[in-house]
């Protein structure tokens, strides 16, 4: 997908005006910035064109809504009504009437134009501030029409990042588990969207039990726990070609697997006579190292982002904490302290936090803490919930939910939601079917 | 069955004994409802401690051989009845040799799945290590963890989180 995009810069205008917009992104969502998405115009010719080949009427206006909905899922943003625009499209995106945007509240203005370009999609945009009356920015992608969907979301990331001053997590997908059946005989397959929940795609049938996939962060393979043939072992999968392959030659289970940084390792836990310990194995030679060798169950590792370091939880203690070690395995440290049971920690892509699930008299909390184990932030509580991922830019997690059975066993069920760092923005975020273990993609392009 | 048998022999006098019979089986009746209630909020199994004592999800590898074990929360030390479960196990693998087996360890849903797994590879584990030291060879044993993956009891309260941390015995072949 990465090498079919092409993406043209034509032009880019860093505004280095003073008083322009900005949105803090530090501060939660209570005052959303009022923004007009105008439909992009389109002129007839490419309409009908598009039309034809993509089955949507009007593709300049579908490609504004989903920049729309992502504007307003971020929760830092309010796209205003388009009912109440009062600048035709086409004329908005040659030179906004600022009066009338300014009239209906709006302080940035998206608007652009779609083209057909030897049935190739050429898409310009330009983000305006309504209240100095100038343009913030200006660009142009072409690309296949099918493409159209994540060029709304590569719009939405150049807009987020323009105005917060922080790279976007738009255009990117999430990798999870799709549930269905009942409790006792769950039945699981591999599952990929687009991070707005659309393109859903199974990726295994369902036949054998898959848990936690886990993106490479710099490429488009994927690790997970499959339980082929009852023998639950870590897999690599090429999600393009679809070719799998079990990670490694261990006499026993082995799970809990994530990427390193630089997409050279898996990292997993390996399950022999009672004891959990941590290893790594190299892709490329091969080579399988013992990282942690200890009695207790030493589960969930996590590399941070520079690959220096690696946070796991072990019970080693008597039971389930946070700890952080040297990538090598030494100068292992506890870092959480505070009461009740700690379990999947991961690192911050910005290497600043680490996220984690917390169990505390019968209530599970997602919550960040510093690396030293400082400053420990619950952000929310529930009934059952755990293991978050990151965004690519740190901001935002996504994690699963479930929800209490009743006395009958019945009501139960298994949900993907979004929160902000801020602890603002809680989401749910739609699939198709319950699901489970989500995991956050890099950006598909930068 | 046998109130018709005594009616049979004679009439009148069993008769009244009969009625006494039956008002103390519905006050007796009564009396154990009411203490099941007393004691767990539902009549169909016990527990100690936390630890599953009841027989309701139990299943027989051969007549008097349980086919599972529980466990504490969070824990995978075996308990008097675990080891006595156990013994009876090692007892009929040992009167039939051919017979293997794979131990299978489960934790119920309020842990994380990864920790989980490894929970429930060290329960089924802590079960292999006994069966050993009753002289089952460890070759005839397989151990496979499925962490929290798959319950019998799908209810989200004590009893029912107790009757799924288990490891159960099953037979390979």
């Amino acid at each position: 997908m990465r090498n079919i995009i092409i993406l043209f810069l034509i032009f880019i205008i860093p505004c280095n005006a003073f008083g322009l917009i900005e949105v803090d992104i530090t501060r939660g969502n209570l005052n959303p910035l009022p923004i007009a998405v105008s439909p992009l115009s389109i002129d007839d010719e490419s309409k009908k064109s598009f039309e034809k080949t993509l089955k949507k009427k009007d593709i300049g206006s579908e490609i504004s809504k989903v920049i729309e909905k992502n504007l307003k899922t971020s929760g830092l943003f309010n796209p205003l009504d388009k009912n109440a625009f009062l600048q035709a499209p086409d004329i908005a995106h040659l030179k906004p009437r600022f009066e009338d945007w300014n009239l209906i509240k709006a302080q940035a203005l998206i608007t652009g134009k779609v083209k057909n370009v030897d049935d190739k999609l050429r898409v310009e945009f330009r983000l305006w501030d309504v209240l100095a009356g100038k343009e913030m920015m200006a660009l142009a992608f072409t690309t296949v029409p099918n493409n159209w969907r994540r060029v709304g979301h590569i719009i939405t990331d150049k807009v987020y990042e323009r105005l917060t001053g922080e790279k976007g997590y738009f255009d990117t997908r999430i990798i999870y588990v799709a549930e269905e059946g009942p409790k006792t005989k769950r039945i699981k397959k591999l599952a990929i969207m687009d991070q707005d929940g659309a393109n859903n795609k199974f990726l295994t049938l369902g036949n054998e039990l898959v848990l936690t996939p886990r993106f490479n962060p710099t490429s488009q393979m994927v690790t997970y726990l499959s339980y082929f043939r009852n023998l639950p072992r870590v897999y690599l999968l090429d999600i393009e070609t679809g070719i799998q392959e079990v990670v490694g030659d261990f006499p026993g289970m082995t799970f809990a697997p994530r990427f390193s940084p630089d997409g050279k390792k898996i990292i997993m836990s390996f399950a022999k006579d009672g004891n959990s310990d941590i290893y790594t194995m190299d892709l490329e030679n091969r080579i399988v190292e013992k990282i942690t060798n200890h009695p207790s169950i030493d589960t969930s590792p996590s590399y941070s982002p520079d690959g220096k370091f690696i946070c796991f939880n072990s019970d080693r203690s008597g039971y389930q904490q946070i700890y952080v070690m040297k990538s090598d395995g030494s100068n292992v440290k506890r870092i959480s302290f505070g009461n009740g049971l700690y379990g999947t920690p991961v690192w911050s892509p910005r290497g600043d936090l680490i996220a984690f699930t917390k169990l505390h008299k019968g209530k599970f909390y997602i919550g960040v803490m510093r690396t030293d184990g400082s400053g420990e932030r619950l952000l929310t509580e529930n009934f059952y919930q755990e293991a978050p991922s990151w965004s690519p830019n740190g901001r935002v997690l996504i994690f699963y939910r479930e929800t209490k059975t009743d006395d009958k066993g019945e009501g139960f069920s298994a949900k993907l939601w979004s929160i902000d760092l801020t602890g603002y923005n809680e989401r749910l975020v739609d699939t198709p079917t319950d699901a489970s273990d989500p995991s956050w993609s890099s950006l598909l392009s930068n | 069955m046998k109130k018709l048998v005594i009616r049979n022999i004679d009439q009148g006098a069993l008769m009244k004994l009969n009625k006494i019979l039956k008002n103390t089986f519905l006050v007796l009746f009564a009396c154990l409802v009411l203490s099941a209630c007393a004691t767990s909020k539902k009549s169909t199994g016990q527990m100690q401690g936390d630890v599953y004592t009841g027989t309701d999800t139990v299943e027989y590898l051969a007549s008097g051989v349980p086919d599972r074990v529980f466990f504490a929360t969070n824990e995978s030390v075996l308990t008097t009845a675990s080891r006595e479960t156990l013994r009876k196990q090692a007892a009929w693998l040992r009167k039939n040799s051919d017979i293997t087996i794979v131990l299978e360890g489960h934790a119920d849903e309020r842990g994380t799945r990864e920790y989980n797994l490894a929970l429930g590879e060290r329960r089924a584990n802590a079960a292999k290590d006994y069966l050993m030291t009753y002289g089952i060879s460890s070759n005839r044993i397989s151990v496979l963890s499925y962490g929290k993956e798959r319950p019998v009891d799908s209810g989200s309260n004590p009893l029912a989180w107790s009757k799924n941390r288990r490891s159960v015995t099953v037979k390979a072949n």
